[in-house]
């Protein structure tokens, strides 16, 4: 029985490693669901922007204070995984305070860990002050509510859970190692929770024991539930935010893409040689659809793009159609993309393996025309976005989809596109008249 | 009126059998729109003075389709685009240079897609550029002093990274450039952009012009400068509503230029 602790330790890390896999291929599948989009381009400057953005936080501190904070949190987060490989490696082999073996080195580490991890407690305060106290005017928008509202404070008291247990912990064994307890030999510098400890004075060894291995086991359980926690959050952005940023878009931010299907299109009919009778050639691929109005019809960047935004509605609170109280905001698109896409994958989980038709779409379902006619095409939301993600795309693509297989522009366009296909111009002018400006006084 | 216009077109070149130094792409509202006309003249006067070798397409030009593939109509934009291009290709078109933001971004970034391929520069580019050569010298004369703020057009700040030619412009004028709480990466739209110029806004609180428009007066300038006809556009409607147009102009980065040399 002297092994029990191990085997149930083993058992739950490949229970938790196991749904998280389970999740990882799920999400795979599902963004894999949208178009192909190949991008082997310009490697070295995407290794670049996924080192500054994701890694370097770049973009985070464009806000000063959101930045300064999330960055403690990140760091944080990086830091204390080392911490997290000594407790596996101890939880499998029975063994405490593996890596003490590294002397100072070690002291220097612990200590570390837990003056980051009171840091960390400091942020998650003010970032939970700043939701629900202050109640800054981007987290009141009303794509907000419920789930998204509720998923940003359980990760915040999930993280304050687990930095008070490691303190604990430490706490525990500080207390422990003072006082000469077997298996609780002096090792590690204790800055923090050395603080706490003497709240802890006068309990027996057994009762300290008990309180620092049930802080253990809580903590370690409670970093598995949060790895699986990721999948149904916002907080998936801790591993997506790395190859979104690498594929993220490298060209200019005016440069839409050209529908390349349309361009065959048009060559054919520009072509004075082309027989308009003829049939068209075999390797002549015409798309099923222009533009898009669901989320297959997306390219699989644009499906990682909305698992991996983080709704944190910078974007939103830079974009000048939100900004004037119009419908549109560029992380509603985005979440919806998301629910969306989720909602595809459990339709296809049970039809096994097969989408049936529900009878609904990204358009109208989730987002409307009235959002999308209010964007200004301005890139505000692009450029605000601090791990890439480019919600124009998504409002461009299915504009075309609303304009092109839909003819559902309103009317004032239509107008508009009239004009120049007849005139040249988006105007009633005559193209004729097109050089009267230099005559005139 | 100083000195008649001219204006030569790339036909007039091609006749002689010449080429000009760049063409100037004039667009839709600086064909057509009374208030970018003299935004297109004042540029064309500096030209002019600077003796610069350019040509305009005159009636063989059309819309860059930039507003038809904005609002999703990639048919109409692509037609476009190819005609255009066939266009620019026969008289071997290298330089261009426009005053519209718009144009300058789809002829820079979307024509190369399609075959066309040119060296395309905004005009407060142009100019700065003309100044470093010596080509043209600027006294700031009128504005000397003056609290001038310039709005950033998105398809020239945000989507091409042009931040400082038109602010090192205004700052040759002597002029005291004031900044709006929303600049450069982070400015705001006038509103018109994504072909919202041809249509109405959706429902709101407000318009984005004069949201725009309230920032800017929040500097308590006494110019607003842009290098857009749209945005010149939005702007002054903007400043309209705000019933200061007795105390406030509007002017695009050449019509300051013109000006302060008095052209
Ligand atoms: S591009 Fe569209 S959605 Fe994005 S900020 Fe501008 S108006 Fe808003
Ligand atoms: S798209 Fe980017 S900026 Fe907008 S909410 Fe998502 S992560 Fe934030």
């Amino acid at each position: 029985m002297h092994y029990l602790p191990n085997i149930i330790f083993i058992i739950l890390l490949i229970v938790g490693i196991g749904f998280f896999v389970k999740n990882v291929l799920k999400l795979k599948r599902n963004i894999f669901l949208g178009k192909e989009a190949s991008i082997t381009d310009n490697k070295s400057q995407r290794w670049k922007n996924m080192a500054k953005i994701a890694l370097g936080q770049s973009k985070m501190v464009v806000r000063p204070i959101a930045g300064a904070l999330h960055i403690i949190v990140y760091v944080g987060f990086v830091i204390i995984n080392i911490e997290v490989l000594e407790i596996i490696l101890d939880g499998i082999f029975g063994t405490h305070r593996m890596f003490a073996f590294l002397g100072p080195v070690y002291d220097i580490l612990i200590g570390s860990f837990e003056i980051l991890a009171l840091l960390v407690i400091l942020a998650v305060v003010v970032f939970w002050i700043r939701r629900n106290v202050i109640k800054l005017k981007r987290f009141l928008k009303p794509e907000m509510k419920g789930w998204p509202k509720s998923d940003g404070n359980m990760i915040l008291y999930i993280e304050l859970v687990l930095m008070v247990l490691f303190l604990t912990m430490n706490g525990a064994d500080y207390q422990l190692q003072q006082m000469g307890a077997d298996h609780y030999a002096a090792a590690g510098s204790f800055p923090v929770s050395s603080l706490i400890a003497p709240m802890f004075e006068g309990m027996s060894v057994s009762s300290l024991v008990l309180l620092e291995r049930t802080a253990w086991w809580l903590h370690i359980a409670g970093i598995l539930f949060f790895l699986n926690y990721l999948y149904y959050s916002k907080h998936l952005h801790i591993l997506l935010a790395f190859p979104n940023t690498y594929y993220g878009k490298l060209t200019p931010k005016g440069q839409f893409k050209n529908l390349q299907s349309v361009t065959d299109e048009v060559r054919m009919m520009m072509d004075p040689d082309a027989d308009p009778y003829a049939e068209p050639a075999d390797d002549a691929v015409v798309p099923d659809k222009f533009g898009a109005s669901d989320v297959q019809d997306l390219s699989w960047v644009q499906l990682l793009n909305a698992y991996t935004c983080t709704e944190c509605g910078r974007c939103t609170s830079e974009c000048p159609a939100n900004q004037t109280g119009k419908k549109l905001s560029p992380r509603k698109i985005m979440m919806d993309t998301r629910d969306r896409l989720e909602e595809v994958g459990k339709n296809i989980d049970a039809n096994k393996g097969e989408f049936k038709d529900d009878g609904k779409q990204l358009l109208n379902d989730y987002i409307t025309p009235e959002e999308l006619w209010a964007c200004t095409s301005c890139n505000a939301c692009v450029e605000a976005c601090p791990i890439s993600i480019d919600p124009l795309s998504i409002i461009m693509d299915m504009r075309q989809y609303l304009v092109m297989e839909q003819s559902a522009a309103p009317t004032d366009l239509n107008n508009m596109m009239g004009n120049i296909e007849n005139n040249g111009a988006p105007w009633p002018f005559n193209q004729m008249d097109r050089l009267n400006w230099s005559k005139e006084s | 009126m100083a000195s008649e216009l001219k204006v030569p077109t790339m036909a007039e070149f091609f006749a002689s059998g010449t080429v000009p130094e760049v063409l100037f792409w004039v667009g839709c509202a600086g064909s057509f729109d009374d208030r970018a006309k003299k935004i297109t003249k004042a540029f064309v006067k500096i030209l002019n003075k600077a003796n610069v070798s350019f040509a305009v397409l005159g009636t063989e030009e059309s819309c860059t389709g930039d507003p038809a593939k904005r609002a999703g109509n990639e048919f109409l934009f692509q037609m476009q685009a190819v005609t255009n291009i066939e266009v620019l290709n026969a008289y071997e078109v290298k330089k261009i240079v426009t005053a519209c933001p718009h144009c300058f971004n789809t002829i820079k970034n979307e024509y190369p897609g399609l075959g066309g391929n040119y060296e395309v520069v905004h005009h407060t580019q142009f100019l700065k550029q003309l100044l470093t050569e010596g080509r043209i010298s600027m006294e700031g004369g009128a504005f000397k002093g003056k609290r001038i703020t310039f709005h950033d057009p998105c398809y020239l700040g945000r989507a091409n990274d042009v931040y400082e030619a038109p602010r090192d412009l205004i700052r040759k004028l002597d002029a005291e450039l004031v900044e709006m709480k929303s600049c450069k990466q982070r400015g705001l739209c006038c509103g018109a952009g994504g072909a919202q110029m041809f249509k109405e806004p959706e429902k709101g609180d407000k318009d984005v012009n004069i949201e725009r428009t309230e920032q800017a007066l929040e500097t308590k300038p006494e110019i607003i400068a842009a290098g857009c006809p749209f945005c010149n556009t939005m702007m002054t409607d903007g400043v309209k509503n705000k019933e200061k147009e007795a105390s406030i102009a509007v002017m695009d980065i050449a019509e300051l230029i013109a000006t302060a040399e008095d052209l």
